[in-house]
């Protein structure tokens, strides 16, 4: 077990120390103390290790992360995970906008609430938020999952390419080329799955799914006021 | 950028220290904005039939003594002025508008900062632990307080051009953002007779409430309607005489957080400004939503 007191030691430090993780290290385990909303924690990580971050982060927590898991408890400022590869990025308060931003694989979990543009040009992540999101979330959303078990904000999924976004409660607004789709056993499986992965309990009948018209993908003159 | 601070104290135990905690929460937001900052510290109201002014000069060698002299005589009485670097905070026993017009005939260069019963600013070019350690902040107590450290892309930079700026009696504004049509809503309000010392597009939004204020609206109905005719990105954070309010515009980009204890309530642009208050691991922290309209005291 390998603790760090940010009070300590740089969070510089604390970042080179975790990307000089050699393959197959056995230091694996972490806590993080002390991180007192400071930005850039944990970000460029691309081994197997487990972190445990005590208390508040700021920007860009577990940003570009692959393989690692981070668990932070307490709430996490802008771009929580923002570009992660794979791994997991676990924050059990509330995160500000941005989370999950263009990421390209791995999960992304909130048990709070997530801000605006939650999962902004998201290219494959998987993100679970317990609470609510904020408006312009899922925007131009190209692949992966958004489940929301609370409610999502206005402009949600606009220009969204092929992501799959499963809301519990309720819809602000949708933004452009956005629409309800039907919801079949294999996406209450898939949505089943992901709580499960998360670690969330909720009831999924009560879940809609949303994704992409596919009106906008090819120029028509009748769409130039969705542009 | 810009970085953004508040504080209001519900617990009277910790007014001795609110410069020491506004200083330190400030001086966290450095990286947001090195150019200049500022504080407005709501402390000793003056007393009754006396109206506290800060003012402020470019001379260093200006004579504080003659000026409160002058003020005396032809305007009311001044209680001892308390210089601190390159401003002055006096009482006079005269109402502000008659001595602004009196300071505008006989010192043009003096300007008003602020002005009411208890409020003070000060406000200066230069990092905010500079800034705070040349105004004496930390040894300030008080009720509540704001901060503003700037990084300009809008106008010049100089202490006129600084935040917070005065938006009326005991009222400030500081600012996160860019407006972008402030030079229409300028002319728009100079129209109305509201004189700009800048062209800063701050001390619009600020001359814009204060119209609001001086046209009868109350401040929720001045910032609801500010939400409609200001254009741009902003998170404004307003100083009263016994609070402060907090808004956002609908994108709401410019960043906020709020927490609240059972001795304080702050606001910052980042969490960890506020994670140099005591007991802030264990506060209520959340997002200010998109245009929703946040007030402490009775503000």
């Amino acid at each position: 077990m390998s603790a760090v007191d940010l009070a300590e030691i740089s969070v510089r430090e604390l970042n080179q120390r975790l990307h000089d993780l050699a393959p197959g290290a056995n230091e694996t385990e972490w806590t993080i103390s002390n991180p007192r909303g400071r930005h850039a924690i944990a970000v460029g990580l691309d081994a197997p290790a487990n972190l445990h971050i005590d208390g508040h982060v700021g920007y860009y927590c577990g940003g570009m992360n692959k393989q690692a898991s981070i668990q932070i408890d307490g709430n996490a400022g802008q771009g929580l995970a923002e570009n992660i590869m794979s791994g997991t990025v676990h924050c059990t308060g509330n995160a500000s906008q941005s989370a999950g931003a263009s990421g390209h694989g791995g999960l992304v979990v909130v048990e709070g609430d997530a801000s605006s543009r939650c999962g902004i040009s998201m290219k494959g992540v998987d993100i679970v938020v317990g609470g609510s999101i904020g408006h312009f979330s899922a925007f131009m959303a190209q692949a992966g999952h958004l489940v929301v078990c609370g409610d999502a904000g206005d402009g949600l999924g606009d220009s969204i390419y092929e992501a799959f976004i499963y809301v519990g409660g309720n819809v602000g607004s949708l933004g452009a080329d956005c629409i309800e789709k039907e919801m079949t056993d294999a996406h209450r499986q898939t949505l089943a799955e992901l709580l499960a992965k998360a670690g969330i309990e909720d009831d999924i009948t009560r879940f809609r799914r949303f994704g992409s018209a596919r009106e906008l993908y090819n120029f028509n003159i009748d769409n130039a006021g969705n542009y | 950028m810009c970085g953004i601070v508040g504080l209001f104290l519900k617990n009277p135990d910790y007014q001795a220290d609110l410069g020491r905690y506004i200083t330190s929460m400030l001086g966290e937001m450095s990286e947001r904005g090195p150019d200049s900052s500022g504080i407005a510290l709501y402390r000793q109201p003056s007393p009754e039939g006396y109206i506290k002014i800060t003012l402020q000069t470019a001379d260093p060698a200006f004579d504080w003594q003659t000026l409160s002299a002058e003020i005396a005589t032809a305007m009311g009485d001044v209680l001892e002025p308390r210089q601190v670097s390159s401003h002055c905070v006096i009482a006079v026993a005269a109402k502000p508008g008659d001595i602004r017009t009196w300071l505008s005939e006989n010192y043009p260069d003096i300007r008003i900062v602020s002005f009411g019963l208890a409020i003070e600013i000060f406000k200066d070019v230069g990092l905010p632990d500079d800034v705070t350690a040349r105004f004496g902040i930390a040894a300030l107590e008080g009720t509540h307080a704001l901060g503003h450290t700037r990084m300009a892309t809008e106008s010049a930079v100089t202490t006129e051009h600084s935040h917070p700026f005065s938006t009326g009696e005991d009222l400030c504004l500081v600012h996160n953002g860019s407006l972008s049509n402030h030079n229409q809503l300028r002319r728009w309000l100079r129209h109305r007779g509201m004189e700009f010392q800048t062209d800063n597009d701050t001390e619009v939004a600020a001359n814009y409430l204060a119209h609001r204020l001086g046209t009868g609206a109350s401040l929720r109905e001045a910032l609801e309607a500010s939400l409609v005719d200001l254009d741009g990105f902003f998170t404004f954070a307003i100083g009263t005489r016994d609070g402060f309010a907090v808004v956002r515009d609908a994108i709401s980009c410019k960043p906020a957080v709020m927490a609240e204890t059972d001795d304080w309530v702050a606001m910052a642009s980042e969490y960890r400004s506020i994670a140099q208050l005591p007991g802030a691991k264990t506060a209520t922290i959340w997002e200010p939503q998109p245009e929703v309209i946040y007030t402490w005291g009775s503000a």
